[in-house]
């Protein structure tokens, strides 16, 4: 039986994470089908459907589906679960709503938050905030999984041409009402959910120079981290601290500057995609973390770096 | 009005945690246990809104083994006026959890049932979702604020692009972020009278739902150990790296 | 502002083995009294760190069924062996040569965290009323200067000193008598000696820093019930200290180190002698292919009976390392810290009952083996003064000649913040770098401590002179507090070329070594917000 993907979106454009969740669904089985509910979300259907992974896309329409309150998206699909072996959402507060509601209603244990799949029903998930994994094997006869996004590359999103197959409307819950959604638009992504973050530690010396920090964190469109040590000593204040007590960070890109690499700072960013450590003790444990690792006085170094991202001519945001 | 919180008794978020060499599972021997950090917020919701003459009984409740007592203790101590602990063995997946409290829920009919939003061992972020699904209740998940209104309830939920507002019907479930509020201290006073407050006990078995586990922990292991990349000799090299090689920028 | 208080007959200040025993004696000798016992940690045994060869002789005498308890005390030393450290080689001595003091056949290796789990649950059974998380913070006096109990730390209090939303004021804990049971270098034990003279004709208090960690070895590697003392390399013939290797039950090794806090070089680390050390031949077979699992430090005494002071005083009592009941030669402390508490719960029950003095403790602890045995004991730690070659001949003629028994007693002359030397005085001393497999940095290791502060509270650790450090220590000492806390929780660090002094408080294990050793006495430890510190498992 195929996969059927909830699709994350705006009722215009796809939520790039579902790139992510598309990839995994195709390698849980390359028959994966893609459900689009909204109001008006024509394009979203199209744009879904133009991902060649996608075999078939579902459509589903109605006025109680704009605001994508999970209690109404959640009857519709139980009813059409019936004919998939899998239901597949990527695992961000979208999905983490939604799912747990549908596996409740076909009586199926979820698996949260996969970062890789075994087989179709075997996958390792991050369990004590990715300080370990588990491998685990769902024994229900459908299977409700949600995907960690940063596990999974995006798959290609031009070149395919499913065919969009509408499908009834379910009912709308009335008890549960939308009444705002305010997205925060700072100039700076949340460290959090941003792709790109630059870190500052004590090396930075001051408060006064992470400016050179925000310089280069404003042309990556990059969240300002910080070293408990930064924190403590009064450079920046503590809502950017990495690790212990202050956040766990898995963006594409972590960019650690002054950093020595306590093991609590590790254990708050180890997991990003790609690691840059610049530091000028080439002993520094953050090293043994980073994919690349520059030797080099930060005072220099950032400036530069600065230069050089200003040669290039586009960059990715 | 009613509000049945559900706390869980999780390893300490100081703790470093350990896996088991023969990798079975996580080492919680002589480990120090406390309550979900997300639960505290969700008795302190619970037992603001009674304070504020909005609701009239705050009930504790756990599900697991006979220690997981001493987190609903701990909820007596700032403010719940009962408890109750269904007692079972062993890893309790979210979805018998939510039938444990499905079962507990049609007994005691509370008007909200607060939790945590997640729990910090197993991260599954799922038993306040599936209670609802069960109940079919509004779910308000996430919460970073909660307005109490007559037979209602206006939440705001903590979401990637920022804040939703939504309101939803009573009876309903909320699931607390740690934005929520910040959890008071347990006062030794407190403590002591919670001694005195009753804790009903009762045995998983005998609410006739079947709580056997439907995933297989096959293993647990360490994060592999990330191995150090190499070293560029400038910034013009690192630059052109991350822009050809690892196309990050 | 008014707090509350509750009154009890007894409240004792420690969840260790000493205010454990004091509280099980007092119920099992009258169940009506009313007792409480306070501890600072998150739970009973999270600060709790020793060895530890346990000598089961206070126990017997207190739970003489304790077989039957389910007691965690399981594994008995089944072989030992004691070995001079060369810097490759060692060599190892006969046990026969042994002091008796030092023969362990009839102990058992016990996680000493463990075993106060196990006496809090007895205490408990018994109707001891135990509050975790709740710091003392200060003593309150009555008018007449008696002690009148103790008052347990505020909750809330931000890092300027002002109440926040969560602000939950202390409770003031009124005893008939109060017991302080916290262990070596205590803060309201230390104000209580100097405020009632305590120390008056005694030898300044001798103290050492101990470390532990607990290492999971090789099947091949370990042999339970096995226990190995060392003492030479890495440190110099100056420097007191030496180790011990315990095979304990599940594969664990506990390993361990102590040093002499009267050492005399301020470039000494311990924390990198202990990581060094571990790099012996001797050392390395063992553990090689293991995993470290914990780690934590925590200051012993070591005085003895020269350095005891008074243990009573109007209202109050000191029991166990509180005071210093440790047996230095012995390297055990746990069994007369129990004995002690035993002692003092007797005594309080003829001053409440019969209106006796609390002053018969005195008498009753001399008469008691626990006195015998510091007694025989008490010229070990000062002859090695004269260093370990000599140390070691005197300690044989006195143990096992004369059994303790020589008619003189040796003094102790320095306390341990005057022993440093100017820095240019000293040579400075290269640590190996750490390889992350055996030896591993301060800070790694104070991770595995599950140490914590809520961020936003004073610090905790006061300087009477905050310009000491920079202006005068840093300069003669090179600020040796770098050094000696096995946690970095201080740094001298550069901020525009100026140096700083930087106190890390959220890593404090509260060892107490600072208090100690700061050569001005310029540091003192106070109580942290409850629950703050580290959250040792079967330390």
């Amino acid at each position: 039986m195929a996969v059927l993907l909830i699709v994350e979106h705006n009722n215009k454009e796809l939520k790039a994470f579902t790139l992510n969740a598309a990839t995994a669904a195709s390698q849980i089985d390359s028959e994966v089908h893609a459900l689009v509910i909204g109001n008006n979300c024509a394009d979203a259907a199209k744009a879904v459907s133009e991902l060649p992974v996608v075999k078939k896309v579902l459509q589903v329409e109605a006025v109680h589906y704009e605001n994508f309150i999970a209690e109404n998206f959640a009857p519709v699909i139980v009813k059409l679960a019936e004919n998939y072996s899998h239901i597949v959402c990527s695992a961000n507060t979208f999905g983490k709503n939604l799912m747990p509601r549908i596996a409740a209603k076909l009586d199926t244990s979820q698996v949260s938050d996969i970062i890789k799949v075994v087989s179709q029903d075997t996958f390792i998930r991050p369990i004590y905030a990715g300080n370990a994994f588990a491998t685990v094997k769902s024994n229900d006869a459908k299977k409700c999984v949600t995907i960690r996004p940063t596990s999974f590359d995006p798959c290609e999103s031009s070149g395919g041409s499913a065919p969009i197959e509408n499908t009834d409307a379910g009912e709308e819950f009335t008890t549960t009402k939308f009444i705002k959604r305010e997205e925060i638009k700072s100039d700076r992504p949340e460290l959090g959910t941003a792709r790109v973050v630059v870190s500052g530690g004590r090396g930075m010396q001051n408060g006064d120079n992470f400016k050179l920090i925000t310089a280069v964190a404003d042309k990556l469109n990059a969240a300002i981290g910080a070293s408990r040590a930064a924190v403590d000593a009064g450079y920046i204040s503590n809502d950017h601290q990495v690790g212990q007590t202050g956040k766990v960070v898995v963006p594409d890109l972590y960019i650690a500057v002054g950093i020595s690499g306590a093991i609590q700072h590790l254990a708050g960013m180890k997991e990003s995609k790609v690691i840059v450590a610049i530091n000028k003790d080439g002993e520094a444990p953050i090293f043994s973390v980073a994919d690349y690792g520059l030797e080099a006085d930060l005072f220099e170094a950032l400036p530069q770096f600065l230069e050089e991202l200003n040669k290039l001519n586009t960059i990715q945001k | 009005m009613k509000i049945l919180v559900a706390v869980k008794r999780v390893i300490d978020y100081n703790v470093q945690i350990r896996v088991k060499e023969d990798g079975s599972g996580i080492v919680t021997e002589n480990v120090k246990m406390s309550t979900n950090p997300p639960d505290d917020n969700a008795i302190e919701e619970a037992v603001k809104i009674k304070e504020a003459g909005k609701a009239t009984e705050v009930i504790a409740i756990t599900v697991g083994e006979e220690k997981s007592q001493e987190t609903v203790r701990k909820a007596l101590a700032v403010g719940a006026d009962r408890g109750i602990h269904v007692k079972a063995e062993g890893i309790i997946e979210p979805l018998a959890v939510s039938k444990i409290l499905q079962k507990i829920v049609e007994k005691e009919k509370p008007d909200l049932v607060f939790m945590g939003k997640q729990a910090i061992d197993d991260d599954c972020n799922q038993t306040g979702q599936m209670l609802s699904a069960l109940l079919d209740w509004p779910q308000a998940t996430f919460a970073s604020k909660i307005d109490v209104k007559d037979g209602k309830l206006e939440v705001t939920r903590e979401i990637d692009e920022g804040l939703e507002t939504i309101e939803v019907n009573t009876p309903a479930i909320v699931t607390c972020d740690l934005r929520l509020n910040e959890p008071r201290y347990a006062s030794l006073p407190n403590i002591m009278k919670a001694k005195k407050k009753p804790i009903e006990q009762i045995n998983a078995s005998d609410l006739g739902v079947d709580i056997t586990s439907k995933i297989q922990q096959i293993k647990v292991e360490e994060p592999p150990k990330r191995q150090a990349g190499i070293k560029v000799s400038s910034v013009a090299e690192l630059v052109q790296k991350l822009k050809n090689e690892a196309k990050v920028i | 502002m008014g707090r509350e208080s509750m009154e009890y007959d007894v409240v004792i200040i420690g969840g260790g083995p000493s205010g454990l025993a004091t509280a099980i004696r007092l119920k099992q000798i009258d169940p009506e009294l009313n007792v409480c016992l306070l501890e600072k940690a998150s739970e009973i045994g999270a600060h709790i760190l020793s060895g530890n060869v346990f000598e089961t002789r206070a126990l017997d005498e207190l739970l003489p069924n304790w077989k039957e308890l389910n007691s965690p005390i399981k594994t008995k030393v089944s072989k030992e062996k004691f070995l001079f450290l060369g810097k490759t080689k060692s060599l190892s001595w006969p046990t026969w040569l042994l002091p008796a003091v030092q023969q362990n056949h009839n102990n058992y290796i016990i996680s000493l965290a463990n075993l106060c789990r196990w006496l809090a649950e007895q205490a408990e059974a018994l109707g001891v009323e135990i509050f975790p998380g709740f710091p003392a913070s200060e003593i309150l006096y009555n008018d007449d200067g008696s002690v009148k109990g103790v008052a347990t730390q505020d909750m809330g209090i931000d890092k300027e000193g002002n109440q926040k939303d969560s602000y939950e004021p202390g409770i003031e804990l009124l005893g008939k008598v109060t017991v302080f049971a916290e262990g070596c270098r205590g803060h309201l034990g230390k104000q209580l000696i100097e405020k009632f003279n305590l120390s008056d004709g005694k030898d300044p208090q001798q103290y050492g820093i101990g470390f532990k960690e607990i290492w999971e070895v090789e099947e091949k590697n370990h042999e339970e019930g096995m226990v190995t003392h060392t003492a030479g390399w890495p440190l110099d013939n100056n420097t007191y200290g030496g180790s011990f290797m315990y095979h304990a039950e599940n594969k664990q090794v506990f390993l361990g180190y102590v040093i002499g806090l009267d050492y005399k070089n301020p470039h000494l680390s311990p924390f990198d002698e202990f990581q060094r050390f571990k790099t012996h031949p001797a050392i390395r077979k063992i553990i090689s292919g293991g995993k470290r699992i914990s780690y934590g430090a925590r200051a012993l005494i070591e005085g003895g009976l020269q350095s005891l002071p008074k243990m009573y005083m109007p209202g109050a009592l000191l029991v166990g390392c509180d005071a210093g009941t440790l047996n230095m030669p012995k390297i055990k402390g746990s069994h007369t810290a129990m004995k002690s508490g035993m002692i003092a719960a007797e005594t309080i029950i003829e001053n409440i009952k019969e209106n006796k003095n609390l002053s018969n403790y005195e008498e009753k602890f001399k008469n008691s083996w626990v006195y015998k045995e510091l007694h025989a004991a008490r010229n070990v730690k000062p002859s090695f003064s004269w260093g370990l070659i000599l140390g070691i001949i005197f300690t044989g003629i006195d143990q096992i000649l004369f059994k303790g028994k020589l008619p003189f007693t040796l003094k102790h002359k320095h306390a341990d913040h005057e022993t440093l030397k100017p820095a240019n005085e000293m040579p400075k001393i290269e640590y190996p770098k750490y390889d992350n497999i055996i030896t591993f940095d301060k800070t790694s290791s104070v991770y595995l401590t599950g140490t914590n502060h809520e961020d936003n509270q004073p610090v905790h650790l006061k300087l009477k002179d905050p310009n000491l450090p920079i202006n005068y220590t840093l300069e003669k000492f090179d600020e040796p507090a770098q050094r000696y806390c096995p946690a970095g929780v201080y740094e001298v660090q550069k901020e525009n070329d100026v140096n700083k002094f930087v106190i890390n408080s959220q890593n404090c294990i509260h060892c107490k070594t600072c208090d100690i050793k700061e050569p001005s006495q310029n540091i003192t430890w106070v109580t942290p917000e409850g629950s703050g510190g580290p959250k040792y498992g079967n330390m």
